[in-house]
């Protein structure tokens, strides 16, 4: 291409990768605001101001049909818009809830503002990548820029801990993502997903192409959390702030298998020999995820260790629709990891208003929380919908969303993983309700003081969020609208390929 | 078209009370409320047996607005009616509701406003499930009826609520979420072949499937599983007694009165028509286990000596029966198991109450506290007595005729084994007279043991006014058992009609024949005498 004519291209797509230019803008501007005026008041206003607008921007582009920009780097409307809107949702969400979290152990640095828009901005980049350059820049943007959050409360050696094991986890699997990445361009002679499927007849591909997409699917099942590269999970989301292990739980994982289905659908899941065999592989991972997750999590004394070893459940979730490759099963997918932030957004910020005194939630065992809920019915009642919606109840959104991604494994002849997901989660039913027995059945006496009297402050700001999480979670079922424009995202031929 | 958003007005208007209820400020005035809401529910209902058509009640009636549930490209719809064997059990429900409200009026002292706004969704999921036509509808109520229940239990209940909370919530669990999978296995399989590979769950293009045979056996073992721990038949029993026993009074008379039924309601609805073949041939297994829980259920009552219990062991050794006549598959036994279950409904709820009555009054349950009470509560012994004595089958009372019908029906039956098991279960009658009888003589007449017991208040108005139509009711359906039994019929004989047809249709090996049959079967179907199992077309 004509570098005169690249100029013009990239000003016509500057619309396309909008949200992430925007967010990195005012990740920039909050971060200098920082210098001149050390934490100041409006920084979370400024950063939570820039994310809605990016949502509502993402929002509106949902029913476009996809396509690329920049050269093909990134896709825009569509699913990666979709995929926008959940990672952004959750970025505002959490952002809100931090605000007072921060205040109460009174560590409202500027920094965290910025932090956050960088992240956020690596993770729609990640989450709407059409190239492997693109999904590297996108994952590390969002791995440092979490790295950092993890371990931003100094003096809490626990969080230190977390966060020094985050990155060099983290380091050594972008090491094997890396790699991996390097022999699929070996093998394929190309960095884009679609090029990867359409170029190279399936008979020539080597069995560099193999190794290079199994290092590649390592550093992925890294960044999703999935058994047996889970390990960093618990330690870190106890060791971080609450709302921000929230942000990392949902957001994060969110963009990382949007990126893996993007690269599924568009690339490696479309070659036809072959493909039985990384389904297979697939498939043995989401099984061990699931168990393990589940069996993990069930004797777990802290709340939000719990949550963890949970969401290292959840991803067994999707990774059982990505076991099943259809289109409808990507679709489930992706429909789920939306149910699921709004699950986890509002679990994690229940949490963290229940750390009224500063105490840090690695603390903080279930038992202390007795009879919380007829003291702060509001965070009780919402706890329920949470818990029973990650149980998978219906008619909450747990549901629909176990159901958009166990049904397709059904149909592509995966029963047996299914039947497990399903057993395993029965395992899930125990410890979810076992935080509702503590909420509402326990006796009180042997709880926390400051449960008894009841005298924490519940933030107007934090109820609503987690108001506004449950009654979408209530709703979103019975909204045929959203599944059925997850399914129009990989109806094929839909998706606009390269130039 | 009116008729069928009535339909939908008595299932959905307990849910709207209970969001309404939310707002209302005082303990008092909720109680009034929900009772206002529960009774006007059950007024809405009556018209739904008037306006029924006994005729032809094995086809929808009440049909009401229907729409795409999840996706407009997936054929899970909003589809709810009434047929003969929902039209009782739509009904025991709403005529429960009240009665729930007022037995709760004194004995529920804390959070009232969380109790009521629970037990109104309760009644919603519990109507929803006797009136949806499409399974994934079905589900979703069914499983709607456990997070009310899990709290109900958890909260209000006796000492070891935590442990039966539980229990209760996670067994039911593993039951229903493999019928998720077979729900969805089913789904696949009859979109493709009779939807246009479109996933369905539609109740009648379900039903107009043949499930092939090597698939009908492990569908049939998940959906009876998942019922079966919800009826309870026998070796899945184990948490009846401990919800029971722990639940408040109100969730025990629903838990008996109603959520046992929605599994002996599966069976008939999902099990025998969809997976003929396999049901027939797993006769023999779940009528052993039938038998073995109307024996055994029976002499661990006898065993008890808690009041509470005994009843909830009595529920296990009556729903026997019920499995029993289900899978006798002649049209009395079907239609007896259809009455048992709402005679069950009422007796074993009355029963519930009373002990509940009792317990108010005591603060006990153990049987050795009483003794001798006739004297000191005449109008409560009488109403015990009638109870018990409906409950144990006395000819002129209710429970006789769903009994008798279940095992004239199953003595009959061309089942192997039937006759057999039909002279074993014969005994659970009388043994269900024996413990209902001793826990009368010991309770309530012979000389007065305990002091205590002597000023013991007799029933007061509101008590009188729960029990005096269950005992009505009772009697009424003791006595012309006619209209309650026609309902049933029709609905009984199509479904026998449909297992016939089916497993013809299963034994004609050949592919091309079962094509010719199939051609057969839609030429015969489109006769306006013959009998059809897909009238309803949506």
């Amino acid at each position: 291409m004509e570098i005169a004519s690249a100029f013009d291209t990239i000003l016509t797509d500057l619309a396309g990768g909008g949200s992430i230019l925007w967010l990195s803008l005012v990740g920039v501007i909050v971060i200098v605001w920082d210098i001149f005026r050390n934490d100041a008041r409006e920084l979370p206003w400024v950063a939570g101001m820039s994310v809605g607008i990016a949502l509502v921007y993402e929002f509106f582009k949902v029913t476009d049909p996809a396509s690329t920009v920049f050269f093909s780097l990134i896709q825009t409307g569509g699913e990666a818009s979709f995929i926008s809107v959940t990672i952004l949702l959750s970025a505002l969400f959490s952002m809100i809830l931090s605000v007072p979290y921060l205040k109460g152990i009174g560590r409202s640095y500027g920094e965290i503002y910025a932090l956050m828009l960088f992240a956020t901005s690596g993770m729609v980049l990640l989450g709407t990548a059409n190239n492997m350059v693109t999904v590297f820049v996108g994952l590390e943007t969002m791995s440092i820029a979490l790295y950092i959050l993890t371990g931003i409360v100094r003096s809490d050696e626990g969080a230190l801990e977390s966060a020094l094991k985050y990155f060099l986890l983290g380091a050594f699997s972008t090491g094997f993502f890396l790699y991996g990445i390097a022999l699929i361009y070996g093998a394929t002679g190309t960095m884009y997903f679609t090029e990867m499927a359409i170029g190279y007849s399936v008979s020539e591909l080597q069995p560099l192409f193999w190794v290079g997409v199994a290092l590649f699917l390592v550093g992925f099942l890294f960044k999703v959390g999935a058994v047996p590269f889970h390990m960093w999970t618990p330690d870190v989301y106890q060791g971080a702030p609450t709302p921000l292990t929230g942000f990392m739980a949902t957001a994060s994982k969110a963009a990382a298998f949007a990126a893996l289905v993007l690269v599924l659908y568009h690339g490696i899941g479309t070659l036809d020999i072959g493909g039985a065999d990384w389904q297979l592989a697939l498939a043995l991972v989401a099984l061990v995820t699931v168990v393990f997750g589940n069996l993990l999590a069930l004797t777990q004394d802290n709340v939000k260790r719990m949550l963890a070893y949970s969401s290292i459940a959840h991803a067994g979730y999707v990774l059982i629709a990505l076991a099943a490759g259809t289109s409808e099963a990507y679709a489930g997918a992706v429909y789920y990891l939306l149910i699921y932030a709004l699950m986890n957004i509002g679990a994690f910020g229940a949490i963290a208003l229940l750390e009224w005194d500063g105490k840090e939630g690695r603390l903080q065992t279930l038992d202390s929380l007795a009879g919380i809920g007829f003291k702060k019915p509001l965070i009780g009642v919402t706890m329920g919908v949470f818990m029973f919606s990650l149980t998978g109840f219906p008619p909450l959104g747990g549901f629909f969303g176990k159901l958009a991604v166990f049904a397709p494994a059904v149909d592509a002849g995966l029963t047996w993983l299914a039947i497990v997901g399903v057993l395993a989660s029965v395992f899930s039913g125990y410890y979810y309700l076992r935080v509702l027995y503590v909420f509402w059945m326990k006796p009180a006496e042997d709880s926390d003081p400051a449960v008894q009297s009841g005298t924490f402050p519940v933030p107007r700001s934090s109820s609503i969020i987690l108001v506004t999480c449950a009654v979408l979670l209530l709703g979103i079922g019975f909204i045929p609208g959203i599944r059925d424009l997850t399914l129009s995202f990989f109806v094929p031929g839909s998706f606009v390929t390269l130039p | 078209m009116e008729l069928g958003n009535l339909l939908n007005a008595v299932i959905f208007l307990p849910l709207v009370g209970a969001i309404l209820m939310l707002a209302a400020p005082s303990d008092r005035s909720v109680r009034w409320f929900a009772l206002l809401v529960t009774l006007g529910t059950f007024l809405l209902s009556i018209p739904l047996w008037f306006g029924f058509d006994v005729a032809s009640a094995a086809n929808l009636q009440f049909l009401g607005m229907e729409f795409p549930l999840i996706s407009e490209s997936l054929d899970i719809r909003y589809l709810v009616g009434i047929d003969g064997f929902s039209l009782l059990l739509v009904l025991l429900t709403t005529f429960l509701g009240p009665i729930v409200v007022l037995c709760s009026w004194t004995y529920i002292k804390e959070s009232t406003k969380g109790y009521y706004v629970l037990l109104l969704i309760l009644q919603t999921g519990m109507t929803g499930v006797f009136c949806a036509f499409d399974v994934l509808l079905f589900y979703i109520f069914f499983e709607l009826t456990l997070i009310p229940m899990y709290f109900l239990i958890g909260i209000w209940g006796g000492e070891r609520r935590i442990y039966a909370a539980i229990k209760f919530v996670i067994y039911t669990m593993v039951g229903s979420l493999l019928m998720l999978v077979a729900i969805l296995y089913l789904g696949y399989a009859a979109g493709n072949a009779v939807n246009d590979g479109v996933f369905t769950t539609n109740y009648f293009k379900l039903l107009s499937f043949n499930v092939p045979l090597g698939m009908q056996t492990w569908l049939f073992v998940l959906f009876a599983f998942a019922f079966a721990i919800k009826v309870p038949v026998f070796p899945f029993h184990t948490w009846l007694p401990d919800a029971h026993v722990q639940a408040p009074t109100g969730g025990s008379v629903i838990l008996a009165g109603v959520l046992l039924k929605m599994g002996t309601y599966g069976l008939i609805r999902f099990c025998l028509p969809f997976f003929p073949s396999a049901s027939v041939a797993h006769t023999l297994l779940i009528g052993i286990l039938a038998v073995i829980g109307i024996v055994y259920g029976a002499l661990v009552s006898r065993a008890q000596t808690d009041a509470k219990k005994l009843v909830a062991y009595s529920s296990v050794s009556h729903l026997g029966f019920v499995v029993l006549g289900i899978f006798a598959l002649t049209l009395e036994s079907i239609q007896g198991a259809m009455i048992q279950m709402i005679n069950h409904g009422i007796s074993t709820g009355a029963l519930f109450l009373i002990v509940g009555m009792l317990y108010e009054r005591r603060h006990t349950r153990l049987m050795s506290d009483y003794g001798g009470i006739a004297r000191s509560v005449p109008i409560l012994t009488f109403f015990m007595v009638l109870t018990a004595l409906a409950s144990a089958g006395l000819p002129g009372l209710n429970g006789f005729v769903g009994e008798f019908l279940i095992l004239v029906g199953a003595f009959s039956s061309e089942a192997p084994g039937m006759p057999a098991l039909t002279i074993i279960a014969t005994t659970g009658v009388i043994l269900a007279a024996v413990y209902l009888l001793w826990m009368l003589s010991r309770m309530f007449f012979g000389p007065l043991t305990v002091e205590a017991n002597r000023n013991m208040p007799d029933l007061n108005r509101r008590e009188l006014v729960i029990l005096v139509p269950m005992a009505l009711l009772m009697i009424v359906m003791g006595l012309m058992p006619q209209p309650f039994l026609k309902v049933s019929e029709p609905a009984a004989t199509r479904l026998i009609e449909i297992i016939e047809e089916k497993r013809a249709y299963a034994e004609i090996d050949d592919p091309s024949l079962q094509r010719t049959f199939e051609m057969k079967r839609r030429a015969a179907q489109s006769a306006p005498s013959s009998p059809d199992p897909t009238t309803y077309q949506p």
